[in-house]
């Protein structure tokens, strides 16, 4: 054997030692996902969910393993893992993209009456793949001291053009842009939801990529009226009680404030299909419910359930009736009209 | 006649080496041929759409980010570099290595640190507002200038380092000669210094150019949707992986002709130089207002650069002190724990397949071989995100075969072995940073000239003298280099590490990605701390290693 042949045959032997070292690090990493008391989680949604599934592990003994990731990656990785998906459950902030991950057979129908009984029928699929757990309200907000709410009625009111200049919203590239304009279509059909978003575009609306930005930038007088989720007021609120900004119940004289959840659904391949079930179970009850709902200042889903003191005194509301599997259904056409509009 | 160092030692030409440099080759090439073999199959309705919509608007803001970032890096990256290695003023020692700090903080984090203290709500705009009216001018931060600014000012460190190695490895008498002729310090500089460092210069500025083509977590942050935005937009909005597939693809083909014309670049300037004993380019010592000027120059980019950010994440971290519980201090250190893994066993892995290529390239002595294997420099260029999809879908695949054929053969399916391991992450790794520490050993091989080899050989050294006592030691700073590159690079990284890690394997790049996302800024700060605490040892470590080199050139 001569010498380039040694140096090579070294390198590749050190090569596959290597690759070894790299599929022992990992695979001891996921040594226990076999071990039967654990739920490995696929999520989109990570904020608060530690001490829930800390409380749920006290309880039960079910260690619970998650990996947090953008939603369609997720998807893709569950498609491209298929049967041997070390996941058991998929976590998603949208509707939208639980009513995706359903149509693509990523998920597997789960008959529970406990959750048939707490979460209500428009809040979960019809095929029991997947399940609302919280409710957050996409809807106005504003500053008191430049607008009344006498000024505010409807989303739609917002292309007025007394609002040039002054309204922030989220860009076209995040979900909850994109389900609120599928609300939209569902309301309006295409080109009346179209002439919407052409509205805001002509309104130079001020587009900011965090929710928290844009109350913030409300709050300092970029605009006067923004459009976000109503936890992040509520988040705010709760680190200084005299953050100024109002929330304002849109729609309400008709279909009601856009609506969307975060929800779970249960693998096609869930190796720990029982923990799993019994996790969402108890997700859906009310110590899961106040803790996944209450610590992100979100509705619950479960009617039963109390909501955190502080978004309770933003007051009732009524929200859209649409079942939030339209968002999935619609989010290519509400992309694509968005891009049309010239919305970024 | 061409020379071949290694010709006389075997009987007949060895068929292993080149079949090896072929399949190295051939598997980091392989996501990126996945990725773009979607162009075969055109998605022409997505086209049109995009055509008629948001294309037009992603092209021009790609062009505009790719010539702002080029012109930046080149201007305060060969600017700086040209200063401390000419010029003697106060804190030039310390600055030296100083220059190159802000590489350890990630270009997405510097994003929504420069977002956070600009901003309309931020602190300097409030001020301004407070002080001259709520309708001051202040520049809007959200913009194409925002994203410019806020990269180049993580991208410059790349076109420093190389430059100040253009000119430090230059001969002083050239420059001497041109300055005695008559020419001003200033003409010599862009007559005869500049050109001599062009290629390590063209190389900085391209791996700044390829790193802002392929950043997509800035871009959005600034809302500036370049091309590398447009593949998320379609993927994840449109839900068209083949679509988004073809976009990257164009992406990859661009990022090729980028290469190309660097390449053609350097081998028009090829030259084997090197100064050896020869002094180098005479220190001028400044003084007066020159002296003040040249340290504020360096002072300021420094504190805009690493300064002013790190500033604001102290300002973070102590308040999230304040609330700090053990178990998240247990995360936290489970989590540099995972990072510091990644970034060794990637450092390790991209270098030593970086100097196989590098080197049996060489050895095989064909022009062919050598410019095939530049091909996997290509993955720097494309958006971690598209890598991951190239690696997830083969890889996946071969699970799956793996399983099926395990189970039929013996009853027994292992499970992932690829992508649900860190196989599959640090294969990605490698992909998408094989062209820094490639580039990094490939220069320091073009060092070793032919005469170098012959003269030792001719010396009657045998071959591994040659490589033990020569060659080695002229390309370890080369080795070494690339190798801390790629380390603080895994740090930061973001993409393939959120799509491809294994099961709750987070790194504190994903922990930053996550508050980030959420805006808690707070619980950012201590994490994204870490990462630039330790990207700056390694950096430490590759600046002490280099100045030693030279003390020993000139000693
Ligand atoms: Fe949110």
């Amino acid at each position: 054997m001569n010498k380039k042949h040694l140096f090579a045959g070294l390198a590749v032997l050190l090569v596959i030692v290597l690759f070894g070292v790299g599929v022992f690090v990992g695979r001891a990493n996921n040594r226990d996902v076999a071990a039967g008391q654990v739920i490995n989680i696929y999520t989109s949604r990570h904020y608060g969910v530690e001490p829930v599934f800390q409380e749920f592990t006290k309880q039960t003994g079910i260690e619970v393993r998650f990996t947090t990731g953008s939603d369609a990656a997720l998807r893709l990785r569950l498609q491209a893992e298929g049967k041997h998906t070390p996941a058991d459950m998929y976590i998603a902030v949208d509707a939208g993209n639980l009513w995706l991950a359903g149509q693509d057979g990523l998920l597997a129908e789960v008959q529970s009456t406990i959750l048939q009984n707490n979460i209500p029928a428009n809040l979960r699929d019809t095929n029991n793949r997947w399940f609302g757990l919280t409710r957050r309200v996409r809807t106005i907000m504003y500053h008191p001291d430049r607008v009344s709410p006498e000024q505010l009625s409807t989303i739609e009111a917002l292309t007025d053009p007394k609002w040039k200049g002054r309204l922030i919203m989220r860009p076209s590239t995040h979900s909850y842009t994109q389900s609120l304009v599928s609300s939209l279509i569902a309301a309006h059909g295409n080109a009346g939801a179209e002439a919407i978003v052409r509205g805001f575009v002509a309104n130079e609306t001020i587009l900011i990529d965090s929710d928290t930005r844009i109350l913030e930038a409300l709050a300092a007088g970029q605009g006067d009226v923004a459009i976000t989720n109503h936890y992040y007021l509520g988040r705010l609120l709760e680190g200084n009680p005299n953050f100024p900004i109002k929330v304002f119940w849109a729609n309400q004289g008709e279909r009601g404030a856009h609506v969307n959840i975060s929800g779970a659904g249960i693998t096609a391949h869930a190796r720990n299909r029982a923990n799993a079930i019994k996790l969402l179970e108890w997700l859906s009850g009310p110590n899961g419910q106040e803790l996944f709902a209450g610590s992100n200042h979100e509705f619950p889903a479960n009617p039963k359930v109390a909501a955190h003191p502080i978004i309770a005194a933003f007051g009732e509301f009524k929200t859209d009736p649409l079942n939030i599997g339209e968002y999935g259904r619609l989010q290519k056409d509400a992309v694509e009209l968005l891009n049309r509009a010239g919305y970024r | 006649m061409v020379v071949s160092p290694n010709t006389n030692q075997s009987k007949r030409p060895s068929r292993l080496l080149p079949l090896v440099l072929y399949v190295t080759i051939a598997l980091v090439v392989l996501p990126v041929v996945v990725v773009a073999s979607s162009l075969l199959t055109p998605s022409t309705v997505v086209w049109r759409h995009l055509a008629q919509t948001i294309l037009p608007m992603l092209l021009g803001n790609t062009a505009l980010l790719l010539l702002g970032v080029s012109a930046g890096t080149l201007v305060i990256g060969t600017g700086l570099a040209w200063l401390i290695t000419a010029f003697d003023f106060p804190g030039r020692r310390q600055f030296r290595w100083m220059l190159v700090l802000p590489m350890a903080i990630p270009a997405y984090v510097m994003g929504f640190i420069y977002m956070a203290l600009f901003d309309f709500a931020g602190p300097f705009h409030t001020f301004v507002r407070f002080t001259w009216g709520q309708d001051a001018y202040f520049p809007q931060i959200r913009s194409g200038w925002g994203a410019i600014l806020v990269m180049t000012l993580t991208l410059y460190p790349y076109v420093y380092l190389l430059a100040k190695a253009g000119f430090e490895e230059q001969a002083g008498s050239n420059f001497e000669a041109a300055k005695a002729l008559g020419s001003s310090k200033l003409r010599a500089f862009f007559t005869i210094a500049l050109p001599l460092a062009r290629p390590s210069i063209a190389a900085g500025v391209a791996l700044a150019a390829m790193e802002s083509l392929a950043d997509f977590a800035t871009v959005r942050y600034f809302n500036f949707p370049t091309v590398a935005d447009g593949i998320l937009r379609v993927w994840h909005g449109m839900m068209d992986l083949g679509a988004a597939s073809e976009l990257a693809g164009l992406l990859a083909l661009f990022s090729l002709f980028l290469l190309l014309i660097e390449h053609r670049n350097r081998g028009r300037m090829k030259y084997y130089q090197s100064r050896g004993k020869l002094p180098g380019i005479p220190v001028v010592k400044l003084g007066g207002w020159t002296a003040v000027l040249a340290t504020l120059c360096c002072a300021l980019t420094l504190f805009a650069a690493f300064g002013l950010p790190l500033l604001q994440l102290l300002v973070w971290a102590v308040r999230e002190f304040a609330i700090l519980t053990p178990a998240v201090m247990a995360t936290y250190w489970r989590l540099a724990v995972n990072s510091l893994t990644l970034a060794s066993l990637a450092g390790g892995l991209v270098v030593l397949l970086a100097l196989i290529v590098a080197s049996l390239s060489r050895l095989s002595g064909r022009r062919t071989l050598q410019n095939l294997s530049r091909l996997v420099t290509i993955g720097y260029a494309i958006p971690g995100a598209v890598i991951a999809v190239g690696i997830l879908l083969p890889l996946a695949f071969l699970d799956h075969s793996l399983n099926i054929m395990t189970s039929e053969l013996w009853g027994f399916a292992p499970g992932l072995l690829f992508t649900g391991s860190l196989v599959g992450l640090m294969y990605a790794y490698i992909v998408r940073f094989m062209a820094i520490a490639y580039s990094s050993v490939d220069a320091s091989m073009e060092k070793i000239t032919p005469n170098t080899v012959l003269a030792a050989r001719a010396l009657g050294a045998n071959a591994r003298r040659v490589l033990f006592d020569v060659q080695l030691p002229l390309i370890m700073p080369g080795v070494l280099a690339g190798a801390v590159l790629v380390f603080v690079d895994v740090m930061k990284e973001l993409p393939i590490t959120v799509m491809m890690r294994p099961m709750g394997y987070d790194t504190l790049a994903v922990w930053v990605w996550q508050m980030a996302a959420e805006s808690l800024w707070t619980s950012t700060a201590l994490p994204a701390l870490i990462i630039v605490l330790v990207g700056l040892v390694p950096i430490k470590i590759l600046l002490d290693a280099s100045s030693a080199g030279d003390k020993k050139h000139i000693g």
